[in-house]
């Protein structure tokens, strides 16, 4: 038998090896680095349409991931999806104005919701344009002041919904029957 | 007649007896666990002839399943123009399914057939009946060690093989094939979840080695104590281990995997 000595440095060597495996998977292999920053905000956003989301897909904002999905249920009054998300606290200056879609990534990729910055309008200044051009006293009296950027519990109402492929050809063979028809009825109409 | 019912109950007994021996030694294994503190040499040296001797066959044959996914996986992916996939197909194959089964099932081959010959022959030549008349208790001496050991190095030798695996598809695919790196290693990133998928593949890997090591030393502790008893036994072993590995796997599968 192997003396003691060498054999423990071997399962030395070898416990070693097997955490550094442990270790290339968990970082080098999994999303571990994903999970790292778990302090954010969220948003939320209401959408016609919300299928082929999941929960922990991407948030985008020009190609970049801003954060994830953390929560989508169904809206019982308003009959809509109403999606969470999860931004990273990096990012705190998206404009108030932001409108959320939903993207398909590549042809049979997974969709993801893509943000657009929109307007960080100062509302303080748009009531003072307002009531110039209706020639009256500004009331800005208990209005949040200054630019307004997404934060914890804001909604954005800007949204367009996931595209069904059957509700795109639905639209474009209703779009082609009616314009065959419309056709057919200018054929017939020089005939009368 | 008779006679054909009464052996369908002879087996069915003896079954049932063995069953209920090996749950006994299993739990004679669990509570004689805390004796092998004062004495972690023990462990030590059958963590190496268990795990570290298991450790060429495990580095080279999850070097070539890696190898062979990345080959197999790049022939069918570049027909729909995703060969970037690559990395997700090798990484969560390996990680959820391969990595822990095959490694489980080259461990009974040669870790646990070679644990129930041991122990199967230390039976035969009276050596664990020696021990007994030393007032030495042969579970707590040499099988409770045994056991432990494969309980830890299970896990370690499937995580091992599946960042090997890994390492063989990236070199197939990217240096061979010539997928991009980038693609393979971020599409990997971003597809392969640290819970849902890697924490699952070492759980299966501990359940796997707990089963197989304990099939190894039950079978060579309950061994007939003949030449032939023993050969029978080390190839039960293998078999044993092999069927409860696959169906273990199922379920754990469906357990893990089925509402995703």
């Amino acid at each position: 038998m192997m003396s003691s000595r060498t054999a423990e440095i071997w399962v030395g060597i070898f416990v070693v090896a097997g955490f550094a495996a442990l270790f290339m998977l968990a970082m080098k292999v999994s999303n571990l680095s994903a999970y790292t920053d778990d302090n954010g905000y969220e948003v939320t956003a209401k959408f016609e349409d919300a299928s082929g989301l999941k929960v922990r897909s991407p948030v985008t904002m020009a190609g970049v991931t801003l954060g994830r999905v953390t929560k989508i249920k169904f809206d019982n009054n308003s009959f809509k999806a109403e999606v969470t998300m999860q931004l990273d606290s990096r990012y705190d200056k998206l404009p108030a104005g932001s409108s959320a879609n939903i993207y398909t990534a590549g042809l049979l990729g997974e969709k993801y919701v893509g943000l657009l910055p929109g307007s960080s309008g100062d509302p303080c200044e748009e009531e003072k344009l307002q009531a110039e051009l209706e020639a009256r006293e500004p009331n800005i009296k208990g209005m949040d002041c200054g630019k307004q950027y997404l934060k914890q519990g804001s909604s954005i109402q800007l949204t367009q919904g996931s595209l069904v492929l059957e509700k795109l050809i639905a639209q474009f063979v209703s779009k082609f029957m009616e314009g065959d028809s419309s056709k057919q009825d200018k054929k017939e109409a020089p005939a009368q | 007649m008779i006679e054909s019912i009464r052996s369908l109950g002879r087996s069915g007994l003896s079954f049932f007896q063995r069953l209920g021996r090996g749950h006994i030694l299993l739990l004679e294994m669990l509570r004689g666990m805390h004796s092998l503190l004062p004495r972690p040499g023990l462990l030590i040296q059958q963590i190496y002839s268990v795990g570290v001797l298991s450790l060429v066959i495990i580095v080279v044959s999850g070097l070539f399943v890696g190898m062979v996914l990345g080959l197999q996986g790049y022939n069918t992916l570049v027909d729909f123009g995703a060969e970037e996939s690559l990395g997700v197909v090798v990484a969560l194959s390996l990680v959820r399914e391969l990595g822990p089964v095959v490694s489980a099932l080259l461990f009974a081959g040669r870790a646990g057939s070679a644990l129930t010959a041991e122990i199967g022959l230390m039976k035969a030549t009276e050596q664990l009946s020696a021990m007994e008349m030393m007032a030495v208790d042969p579970v707590r001496r040499v099988l409770t060690p045994r056991f432990l050991a494969g309980f830890i190095s299970m896990p370690l030798l499937a995580a091992i093989f599946s960042a090997v695996g890994v390492l063989g598809g990236y070199f197939v695919g990217v240096g061979l094939l010539g997928v991009d790196e980038g693609a393979y290693w971020s599409q990997m990133q971003a597809k392969v979840d640290i819970y849902d998928d890697i924490q699952n593949g070492v759980i299966k890997s501990f359940v796997f080695g707990m089963v197989v090591t304990w099939i190894a030393v039950f079978e060579g502790y309950d061994t007939i104590p003949t030449s032939e008893g023993v050969s029978r036994a080390t190839t039960r072993t293998v078999v044993h281990s092999a069927l409860a590995v696959l169906g273990l796997d199922f379920i754990l599968t469906a357990l893990m995997f089925g509402d995703s």
